[in-house]
């Protein structure tokens, strides 16, 4: 490899005291014949580490491999996004993909600070969000921008999105809630043992020890238990029964019982139980929100990685980069070579597009000139200039986007299992409760505020805990396993929902293929012309040119390469483009076939296919063996899709299949009682995905997709998909499990309760071993499955 | 029994300085980047400035 040429003194690649067979920059694994690293972008990345003094960072680094890798350009333009904060200071906040682990945090906020202009750089690694401030003018954010991308982190403008799935308002109010309940509960429980253990205790001190109580407990319950009132109430005035509401009653209840206590002087109040249960309650809560936000957070991550600008026209002739959003219907934008169309619109001239996100059709495609053409589709032509046919507000992304929430509100009536428990338990304890107090108040007749204390002793004991904690601790442990593995679970009932799924809709294009072309192995190919040929490609964005460069990484780039958009690579003598621009016949006209030819030699042709992922008919027969019957629906053409049915192993298929067909099929099997799990990545998929009884989506697909989808898998590859069920059924079982077992519990502590045996000591064990056996049932499902 | 008169609201009084000083650290942020802090600790460094403007 060439690359070392052009070092600045002392720089040279051979000090970089990592061993030969990893890239020095990115730990990834290197092709014999490669120097110190794996492409140019490392080293140049690592040419810049070094220059900063900042080579300390390779001591740090543990990053998984290859995850460094430099891209070649920037493809946005953030100067728009840069805010004026007042006094000349600009602010930018970036999404910066890649920030694995603390070197990478401690890298770019020094390289960023090194910067004489910048006031301040503060990256998070839970986020992900890179704040930078300087002094200067907007235009310098792509300076800075740049900086990092060229470190080899992936760089995006922070959307709105992260920014909804960040600002979780609703989380630190749990966090507060906590911290409030917990201070609550272990000073309440300070006064409740010396009433426990001080027997010889005056009944005067026992009175202050209850007011003391009281004064600590009051405010806690009412303050704490806020956000368990809130859902209650909605739950109630929506005419629905849900845990919440148990755990309300049960905790105003015993303090309303204990206050009573505390004004008569009773033996025991039972602050200390209420608190701890607030306590207990909520931190499982807090749990749950932060495993599901970190996966809403990883999905905006995806997707701001997508989002990108539109070249915009203007009158004088030059183009500008602008936010897709603020483009109006009759603007002419530009389309470069390889780029994904942002808005509806129509050109002019002839078109050749990868339609496979809005149609699912593998094979480009001719479109005629003035011809609507839709967003989503990839341009594998030559750049083109194309008038815009509406904004982004109004055009066919944004009316996709309406149809998907209001199937998204439909979705909202599924009942979860901890619903279903509570439907049942809830009337059954209250009226146990009641005729507790009323069998102790007429029937042995002591006075109605004594009859008050077993009657809510049988409510406490019942212990909302174990059965409130028995799911989520196990949705917690199951969907944190799962993001481990790269499978992001964003709905709460997702899980359940894949539990019982028993019907997968496979679609082919980018979700059982790789959605993007890659060579054909071909024996006869002469490694040698792969490689210059490769170096040649080096020079264009062009989808099958990149595919070309990815079969032969270790390509050099070649300098002097001229590009005729549309057709092809030109260097002296050598050519590498369509059939056509290298003279030979257009057989096929499939444009998924590269040429290479050189004067004095025999064309060379590479032909390309969007290749089944390698784990696809792994995935399926585990899917099988799930017991899941798999069908596979593709808008390709019917060559295509029984070819890959064939190869990952799927029965039935249909291809030619449209959105509306693909989401008539998904209704059709609910229809006949079946629970169909939708797996797409298109754009032509979403209503499916959305309509499905339970749907995911792989992590490259289009954010269309994705967010219809209940489950991302960000993991390569199909293999995830079974696993999640497997975890998802086994954390349905756990969950099962934890309910049946609060349920026995129960059964043995409310006589106990009823017949008035139980005091808060004994209250204060039952609830607090019962939540340690549930919650480490639940922490199975974490664990890995030999399976 | 006089010992409660200065013992409970000094513990009290302690518990609230906690419960105040957690409310502080929750309203300063501090718990938005966990895994950041975790690794920040380990940063000696100040950042370098070679040519100040």
């Amino acid at each position: 490899m060439t690359v070392a040429a052009g070092y600045p003194e002392g720089l040279a690649p051979g000090q970089a005291g990592l061993s030969r067979a990893a890239c020095a920059h990115c730990a990834a694994q290197l092709v014999p014949g490669q120097g110190e690293f794996c492409c140019t972008g490392c080293a140049g990345a690592h040419a810049l580490v070094r220059g900063l003094g900042l080579d300390a960072f390779y001591r740090r680094q543990e990053t998984a491999a290859g995850t460094l890798r430099p891209p070649e350009t920037l493809s946005t333009d953030f100067a728009p996004h840069a805010r004026d904060a007042g006094k000349g200071v600009q602010e930018l906040d970036l999404i910066v993909s890649g920030l694995t682990c603390g070197a990478c945090v401690w890298l770019v906020e020094q390289a960023l600070a090194a910067e004489p202009d910048v006031l301040k750089a503060r990256a998070s690694l839970s986020t992900r969000r890179l704040t930078i401030a300087w002094r200067g003018t907007p235009g310098r954010a792509n300076d800075l921008a740049g900086l990092v991308a060229r470190l080899g982190f992936k760089v995006a403008p922070w959307s709105p999105a992260c920014l909804r799935a960040t600002e979780d308002a609703e989380g630190r109010a749990l966090i507060r809630a906590l911290g409030i309940a917990a201070f609550g509960a272990m000073n309440v429980m300070l006064v409740s043992i010396a009433v426990w253990v001080g027997t010889d205790m005056e009944p005067e001190t026992r009175h202050l020890m209850h007011w003391l109580a009281a004064l600590i407990g009051l405010p806690t319950v009412l303050v704490a238990g806020m956000p368990f009132y809130r859902s209650a109430w909605d739950a109630i005035r929506a005419g629905r029964v849900n845990m919440d509401l148990a755990v309300s009653i049960g905790v105003l209840a015993t303090t309303l019982m204990s206050l009573s206590e505390t004004f008569r002087n009773g033996e025991y109040t039972w602050f200390d139980g209420a608190t701890s249960l607030l306590a207990l309650l909520l931190a499982g809560r807090v749990l749950d929100r932060a495993m599901r936000r970190r996966a809403r957070q990883s999905m905006a991550e995806l997707l701001a990685l997508q989002e990108g600008t539109v070249a915009l026209c203007l009158a004088d002739g030059t183009t500008r980069n602008v936010p897709a959003e603020s483009v109006r219907a009759g603007d002419v934008v530009l389309v470069a070579a390889g780029e994904r169309l942002r808005l509806d619109g129509t050109a002019e001239e002839p078109l050749l597009l990868d339609t496979s996100a809005t149609t699912g059709e593998s094979l480009p495609r001719e479109i005629p000139p003035h011809t609507l053409v839709e967003a989503g589709a990839v341009n594998m032509g030559a750049a083109f200039t194309m008038t815009v046919a509406a904004a982004a507000g109004d055009g066919s992304l944004a009316q996709l986007a309406r149809l998907l929430e209001r199937a998204e509100q439909g979705r909202g009536r599924f009942v979860s299992i901890a619903d279903k428990a509570a439907r049942l338990y809830v009337p059954i304890v209250h009226a146990i409760a009641f005729a507790t107090f009323l069998g102790w108040w007429l029937g042995v007749g002591v006075s109605w505020q004594a009859a008050l204390v077993p009657a809510v002793a049988a409510l406490i004991v019942t212990c909302p805990c174990g059965l409130a904690i028995a799911v989520p601790a196990v949705q917690v442990a199951a969907v944190g396993a799962l993001f481990r593995r790269g499978v992001l679970v964003a709905s709460p009932t997702a899980l359940e929902r894949l539990a019982s799924a028993d019907h997968a809709v496979l679609d082919k294009t980018g979700t059982l293929t790789e959605g993007r072309p890659e060579l054909i192995a071909d024996d006869t190919l002469d490694p040698g012309v792969l490689r210059s040929a490769a170096g040649l490609a080096r020079a264009s964005h062009h989808p099958l040119a990149q595919a070309l460069v990815r079969a032969c990484p270790e390509a050099p780039a070649i300098a002097g390469v001229r590009e005729i958009p549309g057709k092809g690579l030109i260097r002296g003598s050598a050519r590498l483009g369509s059939p056509a621009f290298c003279g030979l016949p257009d057989d096929q006209g499939s444009g998924m076939e590269l040429v290479y030819c050189v004067a004095g030699q025999p064309p060379a042709v590479f032909r390309f296919a969007d290749r089944l992922r390698g784990d696809a008919g792994e995935a399926v027969a585990e899917l099988r063996e799930l017991g899941l019957e798999t069908e596979l629906l593709s808008g390709d053409g019917a060559g295509a899709v029984e070819a890959a049915a064939a190869a990952a192993g799927i029965g039935p298929w249909q291809a030619r299949a449209t959105p509306a067909d693909k989401a008539h099929r998904i209704e059709s099997l609910r229809a006949s009682g079946r629970h169909p799990l939708m797996v797409g990545d298109g754009i032509n998929d979403a209503a499916a995905l959305s309509l499905a009884h339970v749907s995911m989506s792989p992590g490259t697909g289009t954010d269309v997709a994705q967010a219809a989808s209940d489950i991302v898998l960000r993991a390569e590859g199909l293999t995830a998909l079974p696993a999640a069920i497997r975890v998802a059924r086994k954390a349905q079982a756990l969950a099962r499990q934890n309910i049946v077992f609060s349920l026995v519990y129960n059964v043995v502590a409310v006589p106990m309760a009823v017949l008035g045996f139980v005091t808060p000591l004994i209250a204060a064990v039952v609830m607090a071993s019962s939540s340690i056996i549930v919650i480490c049932n639940a922490l199975r499902a974490g664990k890995e499955t030999s399976a | 029994m006089n010992a409660l008169v200065f013992l409970v609201p000094a513990a009290l009084a302690l518990g609230l300085l906690g419960l105040a000083f957690f409310l502080w650290t929750l309203k300063s942020r501090q718990y938005d980047d966990l895994d950041g802090a975790a690794s920040r600790i380990l940063f000696d460094d100040l950042p370098r400035k070679d040519n100040k403007p």
